[in-house]
């Protein structure tokens, strides 16, 4: 059962709030939507990439002369093809682009860093000759010792990842190079005044693996260079004029000479949000003068597309009889794979976010390790900083008899407070999502043997920053509307029903497209739950200035003054001193506009700001086998503050979909590496993702708590559900059995083993 | 690689192809073809996106070679609308919103078709098992089980 609660009262909208036809939808559910690897050009190349079966390995050389003589190799491509860059240079931002590492990363340069690493590329007229011809690539390798723990990783004496890394942020500045890229610290208060406050005190530590996207669509790219320079791109991506910046500042091209297209996207998830074959594409056509398509395997993919981080943790917790935390302290260490920059000032803001903790510190620690660079992965930085806390929570209530859901309420945070990280807290809604939790049927209902119920809350401050839009007015009134954000999962839907809101007219008459870098302001990534944000934003100003120019024609046509004429229902109207002047539709102002003064449009282009906390609440019922330690998920409840769900369907879409990844990370998904440090599970046989037997249907209950910086009310909606669900999961899991389960997936061995040592301390 | 010279009928159209015997039935409708809207998600049969229907049953294009359905009756998601108008599970995916990124919906589409074939009043356990082979990322699998059900049930009611 699915519900939406809107406790201010509901809304008088036409189309915000309304499932709307999905523009796509026809396209989507016909196979004519055209995603990466469905751009078919003439005379196009295949491009394959050469990767290292070594996770940590000096490159000392690499022969290319037997791949280039082969009959239908048009190019080879190596490192020596991708222009270095200088190593960014302190101060950093809480983001650093380095180029240095993304030219590293894209193709190997002095080392091999982790099993999977690109080391050269071909261009050839079929697929076939290019998987033969990279085989004939002879790299001659000095293998060095792998380090795959993030905790090993940052010790004093571990084997380093890049000899001229220096941690960043300690002083005095460190004069040995080091793994450990940064640490980053939040505090307040005086943690000991905290923890001898607390009747109970828990310390313990926790792991997680790193898990992959899983996207369904692998990463998929078209490069045509033509003779006077320019780049075309088609790619499947999260943010085509983020990769025209990356692509521009790696190669050392012109900008405006890239004019990069986004496909449909088969999912993303954070994935697809940097570059990774696409500069080997641009040199391969570059190089050959023709089209170079480039498409990963599913191996591939997981070998060396960035997973999300996996993580150590250790964290102590406070709290007295009534509930209230006194003091909580935590450290993390993320591993951010073979290049710096795990997103560890999310950890640092996640830890103790949902809660009004007086007297808290949290360190996180960004390490190098032998594996693929990670990337985002829904709320990076979020989901593994929420499960220990949460765990931990779950065991301090349950030890002092208390329910978990009111010694949330206790301590949750409302306007005015203050997250770790130092954001101060707008009209929030987590006090009444956990009220919503409280009066649902889920919370109170009986549960049988070997079950357990889980419940878990997690914040993401969701994404705000550059949009742009452009709303096109035709002349027989129907409207084209152009935003930069790739759709993942339905965006142009809201899109429309903002526009057509704000213009009171069916929706059926606006056509929403993605624009390419060459047609559009810049717009930074569908990512970060910032799109139905900042873009809806962008696409209601652009909207506003359409009307305000058909107001300012109606007026010019009635000869009265602007301010005269007011724009309701989808028209033009004009104020009640005119009694005799007729409105002027849509329609008719739109046939009339290119004859009394030219075409209408309009445009914005915005830093979106203002965006607030989302907080997402999960319950989730397993049952556990005592024969095998197989968890089967038996009921899932989604309790999410979207703000306001523009579009609902879709917005239950994300909560369901984010509910399903966190079950999959809680129970089953990880990386499994041999002893060498290659990859074992390189296939969708072997990573488990969840299958549609594994998972019951998913409630969910929208909370509607609007945020007032935005015109709608919206709040990101996209990454919250992945913020609790894996937590929720595994306190489910430790209630059913009756032990806290500290290492994430919790596989049937894991619980097996836990079981079988129950038991043995039981005799 | 030798070559293969191939007949078959594709969405209710006699195509010849010439094949190489390396070549998977999906490399042959994406590459050969132009028929894309068969999907590639992991070329081992481990995700179902490149379900199509081969002489009747559901099966995984990329692990049926191309030289293998000489004379063979193909149907593809290109060939499931009819005259226009949209089969009932595609109507229906739009209307529960069964659908994001999209990618897998081919590939559903296909297997649940021809699964309603053989059991047109599944369960909504019978649906999980039938496209327990076709992964979604997205969706968390909800909606699509309820499409498949309502379509089914639609189905069920234009046949009486
Ligand atoms: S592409 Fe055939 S099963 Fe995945
Ligand atoms: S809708 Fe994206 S994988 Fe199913």
């Amino acid at each position: 059962m699915n519900e939406i609660k809107t406790p201010r009262g509901g809304s008088n909208y036409q189309w915000v709030g309304k499932n709307t036809p999905r523009p796509d939808g026809v396209d989507k559910v016909t196979g004519r939507a055209r995603y990466g690897d469905d751009m078919i050009v003439p005379g196009m190349l295949h491009g394959k990439i050469l990767r290292s079966p070594h996770a940590h390995a000096k490159i000392l050389s690499i022969d290319t002369s037997k791949a280039e003589a082969l009959d239908g190799v048009k190019a080879v491509v190596t490192s020596a093809d991708i222009p270095d860059h200088p190593m960014a240079q302190p101060p950093y931002p809480p983001i650093v682009n380095d180029f240095h590492d993304i030219s590293r990363n894209v193709m190997a340069r002095e080392k091999v860093l982790y099993d999977g690493h690109a080391v050269a590329a071909v261009a050839a007229i079929s697929e076939e000759i290019a998987r033969d011809a990279i085989k004939l690539i002879k790299v001659e390798y000095k293998v060095l010792q792998h380090i795959l723990d993030p905790r090993e990783a940052a010790q004093p004496d571990a084997v380093v990842l890049h000899e001229d890394l220096f941690t960043y942020g300690v002083e005095p500045k460190p004069t040995k190079p080091s793994n450990i890229f940064r640490v980053m610290h939040g505090e307040r208060g005086d943690l000991n005044a905290g923890f001898a406050e607390a009747d109970l005190v828990i310390e313990r530590e926790f792991s997680s693996q790193p898990v992959h996207q899983g996207y369904i669509e692998p990463m998929a790219c078209i490069a045509t260079t033509s003779e006077d320079g320019a780049v075309e791109l088609w790619t499947s991506t999260q943010g085509h004029f983020v990769q025209r910046t990356l692509l521009s500042k790696l190669l050392n091209m012109e900008m405006a000479k890239i004019r990069v297209t986004a496909s449909e996207i088969g999912g993303g998830f954070g994935g697809k949000t940097t570059v990774y074959a696409e500069p080997l594409a641009i040199r391969l056509s570059q190089k050959t003068g023709r089209p170079v398509r480039m498409t990963m395997t599913r191996s591939e993919v997981f070998r060396a597309t960035g997973p999300t981080v996996g993580s150590k943790t250790r964290i102590k917790v406070g709290m007295k009889k009534d509930g209230t935390i006194t003091a909580g302290e935590a450290e993390i260490w993320y591993q951010a794979g073979a290049f710096k920059g795990s997103p560890i000032g999310r950890a640092v803001d996640t830890f103790f976010s949902p809660y009004t903790v007086a007297n808290c510190k949290a360190a996180a620690y960004d390490v190098c390790v032998n594996r693929p660079k990670v990337a985002a992965y829904r709320a990076p930085g979020a989901t593994m900083a929420c499960y220990p806390m949460e765990s931990v929570v779950n065991e301090l209530a349950k030890e002092l008899g208390l329910d978990p859901v009111e010694v949330r309420l206790k301590n949750a945070v409302k306007e005015g407070d203050e997250s770790l990280m130092g954001t101060k807290h707008g009209r929030i809604g987590l006090v009444e999502v956990l009220e919503a939790v409280k009066e649902h049927p889920h919370y109170k209902a009986p549960l049988g043997d070997n079950e357990g119920r889980g419940f878990a809350v997690g914040y993401w401050l969701h994404g705000g920053g550059l949009s742009s839009a452009a709303v096109n007015l035709m002349d027989d009134g129907t409207l084209g509307v152009a935003t930069g954000n790739p759709d993942i999962g339905g965006s142009r839907s809201s899109m429309r029903a903002m526009a057509a809101e704000e213009l009171g007219v069916n929706v059926e008459l606006l056509k929403p497209i993605i624009a390419d870098t060459g047609s559009l302001g810049f717009s930074y990534l569908t990512a970060g739950s910032r799109t139905t944000y900042a873009t809806g934003m962008a696409v209601v100003n652009a909207t506003r200035e359409v009307i305000d120019k058909l107001r300012a024609l109606a007026a010019k046509k009635w000869d009265i003054p602007v301010e005269d004429v007011r724009w309701d229902a989808g028209q033009a109207i004009a104020t009640d001193n005119y009694k005799d002047i007729k409105p002027l539709s849509l329609k008719e102002l739109a046939g009339m506009a290119t004859s009394m003064g030219g075409p209408v449009a309009g445009h914005s282009e915005i830093n979106a700001s203002g965006q607030g906390a989302t907080f997402c609440a999960q319950l989730v019922d397993v049952e556990i086998d005592p024969d095998t330690g197989f968890t089967s998920t038996k009921r899932h409840t989604v309790f999410q503050d979207a703000g306001r769900a523009i579009s609902p369907d879709y917005v239950e879409g994300q909560m369901q979909g984010g509910a399903v990844q966190g079950i999959g990370w809680a129970l089953n998904e990880e990386y499994i590496y041999d002893d060498e440090a290659r990859l074992q599970n390189t296939g969708f046989l072997d990573y488990r993702m969840p299958v549609a037997s594994d998972v019951p249907m998913i409630d969910t209950v929208i909370i509607e708590v609007p945020n007032p910086n935005h015109p709608y009310g919206v709040r990101g909606v996209g990454e919250p559900p992945l913020v609790s669900a894996p937590a929720a999961v595994a306190n489910a899991v430790e209630n059913a059995i009756g032990q806290t389960m500290s290492d994430l997936p919790l596989s049937p061995p894991k619980i097996l083993a836990a079981l079988h040592a129950q038991a043995a301390g039981d005799d | 690689m030798a070559r293969h010279l191939i007949n078959a009928m594709v969405n209710g159209d006699r195509v010849e192809f010439v094949c190489g015997t390396g070549q998977t039935l999906l490399d042959v409708l994406r590459g050969e073809l132009h028929l894309t809207g068969t999907k590639n998600g992991c070329g081992t049969g481990d995700c179902g996106a490149c379900t199509v229907v081969l002489n009747g049953r559901p099966i995984n294009a990329c692990l049926v070679l191309g030289a293998e359905v000489d004379g063979s009756e193909i149907e593809t998601i290109e060939g499931m609308a009819q005259g226009g108008e949209l089969h009932p599970l595609q109507q229906k995916f739009l209307d529960h919103a069964a659908l994001q990124c999209g990618i897998c919906t081919p590939g559903i589409l296909k297997m649940a078709q021809a699964y309603l074939e053989t059991n047109p009043d599944p369960t909504e356990t019978e649906v999980r098992f039938a496209l327990a082979g076709n992964l979604c990322r997205c969706t968390g699998y909800d909606k699509i089980v309820r499409a498949v059900l309502d379509a089914a049930a639609e189905m069920r009611a234009s046949e009486t």
